[in-house]
């Protein structure tokens, strides 16, 4: 039986999330996989919602919709938590993974009962934390990675250390703060 | 050996521009196909590709600067979209008269009122009477596989005509898919070089280019452009066999999905047909039902003989557009196809679809709505009218 994921993203323009998407499609690519990242674009500004989708599989995917019923849906910003539906069609077997520094006690009320998994990770204290910055998209990667599993985290990191060195080339010096980003994503998300 | 990467659809054109590397590119930007002049002008600032890059101020002068271009006997192109191409509309026409082999990367989107910048073919759609030629693309793969055909075909003796390589806005131009690229030295020999009859900067023939043609010639200029379209069709398939000897991928006029025995089948164009490929394979397993998809790659010419050959097995068919024409008959590949099948005397009960207009989505599940409706019609020979909608809110 071939595996097949699919992962709906919901962030505001600006964040990352569709970046986050290519880059889920990037590694994904690189173990072996077909692999489809893409946007929903509604108006272009700063701020406003957006979807990004993957598709990740063993077999050639030709499907070009849009993931009404994802395996795992990942929030990039919370806030969206009250104006949209994030857990519309979300599979009970699959999970979401929420960006908070909130408990997962507090956020579950606002999930419109979703009784699958859900996972909260601080992925804007880990990017202040190790870049200094507010970058939570690469927190959010590991994150969504180790719950897919749609890939082994060892492969994931030796891919993205590859790839961080090609596009940071020129500023080597930010390669070990993005990479220790991920590691602590991948450990704290299961927690 | 095929190189295995993964491009989104606008990614994947600007490559193939790369290893083709024309002589000339004028263009001007405008969503959903900015993105490919955007990488070609990398390239060359990277010194990677020696394409003469012509930034412009509108695409009525994109148009005309490759219009230009193509008549001095450079191999030119240019990418636009939308009210992109609207604006070089004038320009559409000079070219195809002047039987110029320019290739246009056109990103399909709605043309405005009201603005939107997603999905629908009404652009290339509308521009179907202008005498170009017009392949479809499904996928980041097929995009890329015709645009590296788009020459051979366009530039070929009995053809010389200017030749629209089209994929869908956003779902293909910027997905991200895997893809298997041909090696830049096989895509050379397969391209070959440009090397026009005649043209302007040509040192001792002397010629006009799009001169003024009274009553007594406009006539035969225009049985000429048609006797090069009916010639295309050979070109094209002559390219695509040699397009499938060298890299294995088998292109025709059209795609048949599961049609050997289908009794009931789908006509559409670009990347909603994956979607109805999985539709097909999910009611084939759980039903056994027999259905199929014809899948159009070429428009212009248009292939009515083959397409009704195609269909003429069987009971029902949905035609499906992505682009409105306001016209009693339904939509233009709706008419079209119904006109090839009406000449060809099929027995098949006919019903035409709009969707996905500015880029409504659509589903695995519409499609299995339509085959639901095809069974229906073919059972009670009831169609309700010339036309009707799939994923549309009536209130």
């Amino acid at each position: 039986m071939s595996k097949s994921v699919e992962i709906r993203w919901h962030g505001r323009g600006g964040q990352g999330a569709k970046t986050a998407a290519l880059l889920l499609a990037d590694v994904a690519f690189k173990t072996g996989k077909y692999v489809q990242g893409f946007p929903e674009y509604g108006p272009e500004r700063m701020g406003a919602p957006i979807t990004a989708y993957n598709r990740i599989s063993d077999t050639p995917l030709t499907v070009h919709s849009n993931i009404y019923e994802p395996d795992y849906v990942v929030v990039v910003d919370e806030t969206l938590l009250e104006s949209i539906d994030v857990t519309a069609g979300l599979k009970q077997e699959g999970a979401i993974i929420i960006n908070s520094e909130r408990p997962k006690d507090a956020l579950i009320p606002l999930l419109r009962g979703y009784q699958g998994e859900v996972y909260v990770i601080n992925a804007r204290e880990i990017s202040m934390q190790t870049l200094g910055k507010n970058y939570p998209n690469s927190p959010m990667l590991a994150a969504t990675v180790a719950v897919s599993g749609v890939m082994e985290k060892g492969a994931f990191l030796d891919e993205m250390q590859a790839s961080f060195k090609h596009k940071f080339a020129k500023k080597p010096e930010v390669i070990e703060g993005n990479m220790k980003a991920l590691e602590l994503a991948l450990d704290v998300v299961g927690k | 050996m095929a190189i295995r990467e993964r491009l989104s659809g606008n990614e994947a054109v600007a490559y193939a521009i790369k290893q083709i590397n024309p002589d000339v590119m004028p263009a001007f930007p405008i969503t959903p196909s900015t993105e490919i002049p955007q990488y070609v002008a990398n390239y060359i600032a990277n010194g990677e590709l020696d394409t003469e890059f012509i930034p412009v101020e509108s695409e009525h002068s994109a148009m005309s600067a490759t219009l230009g271009a193509s008549a001095a006997g450079a191999r030119a192109l240019t990418a636009t979209s939308s009210c992109g191409m609207a604006l070089m509309w004038e320009e559409l026409y000079v070219a195809a008269s002047d039987r110029l082999p320019i290739a246009l990367a056109l990103v399909n989107r709605a043309l405005t009122g009201p603005i939107n910048i997603n999905a629908d073919h009404s652009d290339s759609m509308g521009a179907r009477d202008s005498g170009w030629i017009q392949i479809y693309a499904e996928s980041n793969q097929e995009v890329y596989d015709n645009f590296l055909q788009a020459y051979p075909i366009a530039e070929n003796k009995d053809v010389m005509l200017p030749i629209m390589i089209c994929q869908d806005g956003f779902i293909t131009s910027h997905g991200v898919e895997n893809i298997l690229l041909v090696e830049d030295e096989l895509v050379k020999d397969f391209v070959g070089e440009y090397e026009p009859e005649h043209y302007l900067l040509h040192p001792t023939e002397k010629m006009a280019v799009g001169p003024y043609a009274v009553s007594n010639y406009y006539m035969e200029t225009k049985r000429a452009q048609r006797e090069a379209m009916l010639q295309a069709k050979r070109v094209i398939l002559e390219v695509a066999e040699k397009f499938e000897k060298m890299t294995g991928r088998k292109y025709g006029f059209f795609e048949e999905y599961r049609m050997e025995d289908a009794e009931y089948a789908i006509v559409i164009i670009g990347s909603a047909a994956g979607t109805c490929k999985a539709a097909i394979d999910e009611i084939r397993n759980t039903t056994g039902k027999k259905v199929g998809l014809l899948k159009i790659r070429v428009f212009r010419p248009f292939p009515e003989e083959e397409i009704a050959k195609a269909l003429s097995h069987v009971k029902a068919v949905a035609i499906m557009d992505r682009s409105e024409m306001f016209a009693g008959t339904g939509g233009p590949l709706g008419a079209e196809v119904r006109a090839a099948l009406y000449q060809a005397k099929a027995q098949a009960e006919v019903v035409n679809y709009f969707y996905g207009l500015g880029g409504r989505d659509i589903t695995v599940k519409d499609f299995m709505q339509v085959y639901d409706n095809l069974e229906k019609i073919a059972t009670t020979h009831e169609v309700s009218g010339m036309y009707e909608y799939i994923g549309l809110r009536e209130r």
